[in-house]
């Protein structure tokens, strides 16, 4: 096999990116400040998050514009497991199967309702709000599950750090940044494979053409499910390294998370996965950046380069770079430039 | 040869993570951080907040300094978002390594960054009024608590207006546990709590509560209603032809620039309880309110409680530094706590060794034509509610809020 | 007895405010099949338009009848020039190109505005039904709307405007073929969209204020009772806020707000479920 072939495969990225993901493991905890240390594994939770909706919308053709949802219920889940068990391993696996629950019954009723195109967008972003608001009124005493206050507009502050297995210690930011790593590389690695698997190809045929593949044979209702179900559990993986590295609060639900995740996809490109996370975090630190500064509103800034992105780049920057690179390598292969550039 | 695209992206994966914003500042100026909401819904709130430490930290510059070193503010922004008040929260203390954190307006904020300050043990200020009962060593609390505040304003209430009370309420932390504070002194004071509802932040559609305080008839409504959406409340009121009909009291009114944005015709007649009133009438106050729109122009922010406070705050912590004569956590803490008294604008403001709070004077003003009239001062009210339940002194490693039960 | 009459006079007033913020979405997403995500703005826009207009003199309901939707529909013009007709027939680039506009302008009206909230008082007076005292605002607004949904029913229905508007939205390569230029079509589709969100913006700054994040509580609210309408513009949103307008404040006044909004919002959900097209993708097929 050619090291062309095996990039087509998928095989050299997911390698790659485990190497980039192991030097930044060995390297970062002792050579970065803390601070860059605790961001960074803010900016990799939402990383996931972006893979979350760059599985379901660039593969699986599921516009879903309340992904934040179930990110804010893999973080809710979490706190409330967390806090009634003490246990934090077995909280981590309810904040992945909570969110993968709720989606099964949701899909359920919107894929075999035969909901699509901006209903079904619809009715995901109700779902989110849904969350936002009684979430947002459980600021009274009575609100609690078990031992877990759930804390209205404040959420829960005292939301209990991860631990290490089968010991009761807190991970050190160090720690966390580690496992956020390994997080974010294993879900890369997890939707690169599942691209290429039949079970891919299938979701990827009904995104292409829906009724083309049923008359193939595939249940496209089911295929749309799993990966929706997939996606929101990777969506509570997120909400979970989200509320280990800030806390556990309503706005995990609101319509700005939900936006957010959908412009890093945007940005980054549909269809492709390294882009969103890439935007993600450009995204996250030009917000950080522009609120110490405070020359400009960051509002303006952010909607300019959505602008800009949506009528200039409208592929995202991971193709339009691949494109601008392919150029740039066939200028001095000698090759003609027209032709097969861009796309 | 032909490189293929993503190979080349993913090479670059993690090139990201490289540490981005470092500057340097003048090695010998003493760092204290600031943060506070000055874009983001919150904005009303922060900008005077702002504007007041800005003049309190001026006015140490100005005398000198603080060990014969400059002080300086690195001011950030979280945007009204409470994750970047954490990732802020963060740089200051273990990047920044600031002398003193000022922040929080919210209860949500301040719970979290309170924890993350302790964590990395960074002396932290909260100067904006809440509901009470935060009981931590490494955290001071410069505003008012509902014992100071409710506890004068109920008793006036009742004794003026009548026993039936109606509370509007913010439904988050605030709104719940002073709802509660109301509770108790509305009790106390003789007076029954009818029925007390709770809003949202984003709520501004009041009609139906305004329908259902006209069918229970109260004698006095208790508004502890936050933020621009909450303001609707008051519109609605005077267009159904209510305003001035049932006296309205209020702990929060004010607090968010509330009676400049209203019209007269629509707040005139509330009445509020705080720590400060830019209205209030002292040589104290108006040296003050003159350094300040002199230092800010005439069309500066209308100086809130929250304001005047965290300008205490400043000189309290000024206070500590001077008396340690070290910015060591420990000793400024220590230093602070063996006494310290600021002449602030609205009266004096002393810290309560035992619980981190402040014993201030509490007034009541109402509204007319955009301003507060004074109707009553009540003179070093101690912060009682946290000292029921706190006690610093004989047990240091407390850290925890109380919450009335 | 009075009591019962007043929630009914509320449910009214619900019913005519839902209208209002949805219509202009109705009229952007119904004939053109844009998301506007910048709708809250637009209405935001048009309620500083109005307290300006109030602030330089202007009479109150000139300033919310007249300035407002003016402006507002100006800006749409450029909005539509300059970013919306790149993107046509890109449904979700349309979308998040609006959801960049509504940021970029709840950022210059912070800054140029200031975020602290604005308001006027209500022009008219209040009125008794027993004991109760009840703002007499809310039935001008529900009057309004019945105005503005009645006369566009009227355009769409039964002038040579509204059939060229309807045909385009229909199938605009043949509408193209029969010498009607889409561009134009799309072009004032949109500045009319535009002004009337402003008109709403105009109207409710009497009652909410106005304030630069204020568009986000109306956004979600208004593309819901859009989307729960279905295909026809005028009479499926009318519809849609009748019903929607009556669960909110019918569960408001038994419970809290927030359940009324959550009531509002599954209403919602389980209607697009049984009806997947909206109402009148199902019952007054064909009614514009």
């Amino acid at each position: 096999m050619t090291v062309m072939a095996l990039s087509r495969s998928g095989g050299v990225h997911v390698a790659l990116a485990a190497l980039a993901a192991l030097a930044g493991i060995v390297i970062l905890p002792n050579a970065a400040p803390l601070y860059t240390l605790i961001n960074v594994t803010l900016y990799m939770s939402m990383g996931v998050f972006a893979l979350s909706l760059a599985l379901l919308w660039g593969y699986g053709g599921i516009l879903c514009f309340g992904q934040s949802a179930f990110f804010g219920l893999g973080a809710y889940a979490y706190a409330v497991a967390a806090i009634n068990f003490g246990d934090t391993t077995l909280a981590a696996v309810f904040a992945i199967g909570v969110p993968a629950l709720f989606a099964a019954g949701l899909g359920y009723f919107l894929f075999y309702g035969r909901l699509s195109d901006v209903y079904l967008g619809v009715i995901t972003l109700t779902v989110t709000l849904i969350f936002f608001k009684l979430i947002n009124s459980t600021g009274g005493d009575a609100w609690r599950i078990g031992a877990a206050r759930l804390g209205g507009f404040n959420g829960i502050p005292t939301t209990p750090l991860l631990t290490i297995p089968f010991t009761r210690i807190p991970m050190s930011p160090a720690q966390m940044f580690i496992f956020a790593a390994i997080s974010l590389f294993s879900t890369y690695a997890l939707c690169k494979g599942l691209i290429v698997t039949r079970f891919g190809r299938a979701v990827i045929a009904v995104r292409e053409n829906e009724m083309r593949a049923e008359l193939l044979g595939y249940n496209a209702r089911r295929l749309k499910l799993a990966v929706f179900v997939i996606s929101a559990g990777i969506a509570g993986l997120a909400g979970l390294l989200f509320a280990n590295s800030v806390f556990v609060s309503p706005t995990m639900f609101s319509l700005s998370m939900a936006a957010q995740v959908l412009i890093w996809v945007v940005v980054g490109g549909l269809g492709t996965l390294f882009g969103p996370v890439a935007a993600c975090f450009a995204l996250q630190i030009a917000t950080a950046v522009l609120g110490k500064l405070g020359i400009v509103d960051p509002n303006i800034v952010l909607g300019l380069v959505l602008i800009i992105f949506v009528v200039f780049v409208p592929g995202g920057i991971q193709p339009a770079f691949a494109a601008l690179l392919h150029r740039l390598m066939d200028i001095r292969a000698d090759r003609p430039v027209a032709g097969e550039v861009a796309r | 040869m032909k490189i293929n695209r993503r190979l080349f992206l993913g090479g670059t994966a993690m090139a990201l993570t490289a540490p981005w914003v470092n500057r340097a500042f003048a090695a010998d100026d003493i760092m204290i951080a600031s943060i506070y909401d000055l874009s983001g819904g919150l904005e009303i709130y922060g900008q005077p907040i702002d504007a007041c430490l800005d003049l309190a930290v001026s006015e140490l510059n100005d005398a000198g300094g603080l060990l014969g070193r400059k002080v300086k503010v690195q001011k950030y922004d979280p945007q009204s978002n409470i994750q970047l008040y954490t990732q802020f929260a963060t740089e200051a203390a273990t990047s920044l390594k600031a002398s003193a954190v000022f922040g929080g307006i919210t209860s949500a904020s301040r719970e979290a960054i309170r924890p993350l300050l302790g964590r990395y043990q960074t002396l932290y200020f909260y100067s904006p009024l809440y509901e009470g009962g935060v009981c931590d060593r490494n955290t001071f609390l410069t505003g008012s608590t509902p014992s100071q505040t409710i506890g004068q304003l109920m008793p006036f209430a009742v004794k003026n207006f009548g026993k039936k009370v109606y509370v509007l309420a913010a439904d988050y932390n605030y709104g719940q546990i002073s709802a509660k504070w109301v509770r108790d002194y509305t009790g106390k004071a003789g007076g029954e709590v009818i029925a007390a509802e709770f809003f949202p932040l984003d709520v501004t559609d009041f009609s139906a509560a305004i329908q259902k305080i006209q069918r229970d008839k109260p004698d006095v409504i208790y508004t502890l209603l936050v933020g621009g959406n909450h303001m609707s409340f008051f519109r609605q009121w005077a267009a159904a032809g209510m305003a001035g009909k049932i006296p309205i009291v209020s702990t929060s009114f004010g607090g968010g620039n509330e009676h400049i944005v209203l019209t007269p015709a629509e707040s005139d007649g509330v009445m509020a309880a705080f720590g400060y009133f830019q209205e209030i009438k002292s040589p104290a106050n108006d040296a003050f309110v003159k350094r300040y729109h002199q230092k800010f122009g005439d069309k500066a922010p209308y100086v809130t409680e929250h304001a005047s406070a965290t300008y205490n705050a400043v000189h309290h912590w000024a206070n500590g530094v001077r008396k340690a004569n070290s910015l060591d956590r420990m000793a400024v803490i220590e230093a602070i706590e063996s006494g310290s008294t600021v002449a602030g604008p609205g009266g004096p403001s002393t810290i309560d060794p035992k619980t981190h709070h402040c014993a201030t004077d509490v007034h009541i003003g109402r509204v007319k034509n955009h301003s507060f009239e004074i109707l009553e001062s009540f003179p070093n009210q101690p912060p009682a509610d946290t000292a029921a339940v706190c006690n610093l002194a004989a047990n240091p490693n407390d850290n925890q809020q109380y919450v009335i039960q | 007895m009075d009591y019962f009459l007043v929630v009914l006079f509320q449910i009214a007033g619900t019913v005519g405010n839902l209208a209002l913020i949805s219509v202009g979405l109705a009229v952007i997403f119904g004939m053109m099949r844009v998301i506007n995500l910048a709708h809250g703005e637009f209405i935001m826009l048009g309620g500083f338009a109005a307290i300006f207009g109030v602030q330089a003199g202007i009479n109150i309901w000139i300033a919310m009848l007249v300035v407002a939707p003016l402006s507002v529909a100006f800006l749409g013009i450029v909005v539509e020039r300059l970013i919306m007709r790149r993107l046509y027939g890109r449904m979700v680039d349309t979308m998040l190109a609006s959801w960049g506009l509504s940021l970029l302008l709840i950022g210059l009206a912070t800054t140029f505005f200031g975020n602290r909230v604005v308001g006027i008082a209500a022009p008219v007076g209040s009125f008794q039904i027993g004991t109760y005292s009840l703002g007499a605002y809310d039935f001008v607004l529900t009057g309004i709307a019945l105005a503005v949904f009645s006369s566009g029913y009227a355009l769409l229905r039964f002038t040579p405007a509204g059939l060229i508007a309807r045909a385009t939205m229909q199938n605009r390569e043949m509408a193209s073929s029969l010498g009607i230029e889409p561009a134009r079509v799309y072009a004032i589709t949109f500045a009319i969209g535009a002004g009337l969100s402003g008109l709403a913006g105009g109207l409710l700054a009497p009652i909410s204020g106005v304030l630069p994040t204020m568009g986000v509580a109306y956004v979600a609210k208004a593309f819901i009772t859009v989307i729960t309408g279905g295909a026809s513009v005028i009479t499926g949103t009318a519809l849609s806020s009748v019903l929607l307008g009556s669960i909110n404040t019918v569960s408001t006044f038994l419970t809290t707000p927030v359940i009324g909004d959550v009531a509002l919002l599954l209403a919602a959900t389980i209607f697009l479920r049984i009806l997947p097209t909206g109402i009148t993708g199902r019952i007054f097929k064909g009614a514009p």
